[in-house]
């Protein structure tokens, strides 16, 4: 291999990045869209496309979705987890019915097969808790009232991932319906496994690998994570969900610090991964799943909408309060992605991954322009000073 | 007479305090896990929104709530004490052989990690009161801290272990 070539090719992908990253943060909307676009030029039929750099860029990719899922796991103690599951269970269930529900049918209209329904569910199914928290934080709406719904319902959207992504790795790996019932079983005795560890020797576990030295504990949780996540694979469960379970164990004291120690990695390998996503998806497979796209987004950005309004109106918020409520969990971010690949990496449908990448796209923008509006909104249904 | 605070944790954020002051704004004061601190009084037209006044960090609030009055450690536990209940104080020693000694407060990230508050370090028989984030901690000094029980309790075994 060139060196020469990888490192320039490289940089100039990281520029790139760069400049998108910065544009959205001036234009207060989601970096995700950009790189997945940003990806979508440099690809196959692409503007330019690379070779070179995706030996970097592809196992960079890998580690980037493990970060991701670590990071979502590290997200949520487990007293948190527990306690934002018996504040909303209700929310949680009607969030989870009217929101995957979509994508599932869509799915099976399309023609598809079970396994790639159940993603498109999935991909429909979780709202982007990076988008939200970061428009919250943008707006200071923190102190708001309606700010430990949307919060408790990131929270259980977190859970049931740690029930659905084992599924969905048994799901995947098929075979005869005895065999998916025996992976499906396997898979949720690990996760259930995880979250027993974590719930009672989560503090334990944070001790023994909390260190004071910053290398020390970054090394080895990453050390711990990569082998979970190997193991995780070697097994058919998912590097992904490997990962995602070893976030939920970890808790206590260090998970905060570790939380900051791998932010900037997670930042540089999630770009290389939403990149990679868009560099293996031609744009000419987009046009025809555009207008599937458009009506999913429309009907589980009305789905989400109306769950929310729901859940805050039972917990006594005013309007004003349920609209922001509301826009804020439109967003369909990273694990929708995350999601998706799981399902595009085993070929089980050749239009998933450019309508996963369409419908994203739509939402990522849509969800927190709306958020601007119901901020903007405010103002103008204030009453004359 | 205080008023009634109220602790709303807030997950993947931090924790949030509030009340209604005596002019009945409603204030509350966030504190991130990060170690950002954020201060919030009510919006009077949107009784669910509130409007972000200030943001500080560790030293900033220290500052802060010595302007406000509290400037002995004694007169801020005797207070706290009073006013919320189940608060508790503990004197932690720090023991040989353990990772604590040697790293500064802030290093440790003691209030963010486990939300205890260090009212004051004893070393050789004088007490430092309300050491901040620079503070080194040394073994067989003792820090006594304040917060909830539990909060004590994962203090306890930051800086024992």
């Amino acid at each position: 291999m060139d060196t020469a070539t990888l490192l320039l090719e490289l940089g100039a992908v990281l520029l790139v990045l760069s400049v998108a990253a910065r544009a959205a943060l001036r234009a207060g909307v989601s970096p995700i869209p950009l790189y997945l676009l940003i990806g979508l030029a440099f690809g196959d039929g692409g503007l330019y496309p690379l070779f070179t750099a995706e030996s970097f860029i592809e196992p960079a990719a890998q580690i980037g979705v493990i970060l991701l899922l670590l990071m979502l796991g590290l997200e949520y103690s487990p007293e948190e987890l527990a306690a934002g599951l018996r504040a909303g269970w209700r929310l949680a269930l009607a969030d989870l019915l009217a929101n995957f529900t979509p994508g599932l049918l869509a799915g099976l209209a399309l023609g598809w097969g079970t396994a790639a329904s159940v993603v498109l569910g999935g991909v429909t199914y979780i709202s982007s808790s990076g988008i939200a928290a970061k428009l919250i934080d943008d707006l200071g709406w923190l102190a708001n009232r309606e700010t430990p719904l949307v919060l408790s319902l990131l929270v259980a959207e977190d859970l049931v991932m740690a029930v659905y992504l084992p599924v969905l790795g048994a799901l995947l790996v098929g075979g005869t319906a005895l065999a998916i019932a025996g992976s499906v079983v396997i898979a949720l005795v690990a996760a259930g496994f995880a979250l027993f560890v974590a719930f009672r020797y989560g503090e334990r576990i944070s001790r023994a690998v909390a260190s004071p030295s910053r290398e020390g504990l970054l090394l080895g949780v990453l050390g711990i994570t990569l082998v979970v996540a190997g193991l995780a694979e070697r097994l058919h469960i998912s590097a992904a969900v490997g990962a995602f379970l070893v976030g939920i164990a970890l808790s206590g004291p260090v998970q905060h610090r570790i939380h900051g120690l791998l932010q900037p990695l997670r930042d540089l390998f999630a770009a290389s991964f939403f990149v990679l996503f868009g560099l293996a998806i031609d744009p000419r497979d987009i046009p025809p799943v555009l207008l599937v796209a458009v009506a999913l987004a429309l009907v589980t950005a009305a789905t989400k909408t109306a769950t929310v309004w729901w859940g805050a109106a039972r917990a006594g918020i005013g309007r004003r309060g349920r609209r922001r409520a509301a826009s804020v969990l439109i967003a369909r971010g990273e694990f929708s992605i995350v999601i998706a690949e799981i399902g595009v990496v085993t070929g089980i449908e050749h239009r998933l991954g450019a309508l996963a990448t369409a419908y994203v796209l739509l939402l990522a923008v849509a969800g927190p322009l709306a958020t601007r509006y119901a901020a903007l909104a405010r103002r103008s249904t204030a009453p004359a000073p | 007479m205080t008023s009634e605070i109220e602790e709303t944790p807030l997950p993947g954020v931090g924790v949030r305090y509030s009340f209604t002051a005596s002019s009945n704004a409603h204030v509350s004061v966030l504190h991130h896990h990060s170690g950002r601190h954020q201060l919030f009084v009510g919006d009077p037209e949107d009784p669910d929104a509130s409007q972000l006044v200030l943001e500080f960090n560790d030293e900033d609030s220290r500052v802060l709530a010595e302007l406000l009055g509290a400037s002995t450690v004694v007169r801020e536990i005797d207070r706290l004490q009073q006013s919320v209940a189940g608060l508790s104080i503990e004197w932690l020693r720090i023991p040989d052989g353990t990772n604590a000694a040697g790293h500064t407060i802030g290093e440790l990230e003691i209030r963010s990690s486990t939300g205890v508050t260090v009212v004051a370090a004893l070393r050789g028989g004088e007490a430092l009161p309300v050491p901040g984030p620079e503070f080194l901690i040394e073994r067989g000094d003792t820090l006594v801290v304040m917060g909830r029980p539990e909060a004590i309790r994962r203090a306890d075994a930051l800086l024992r272990g």
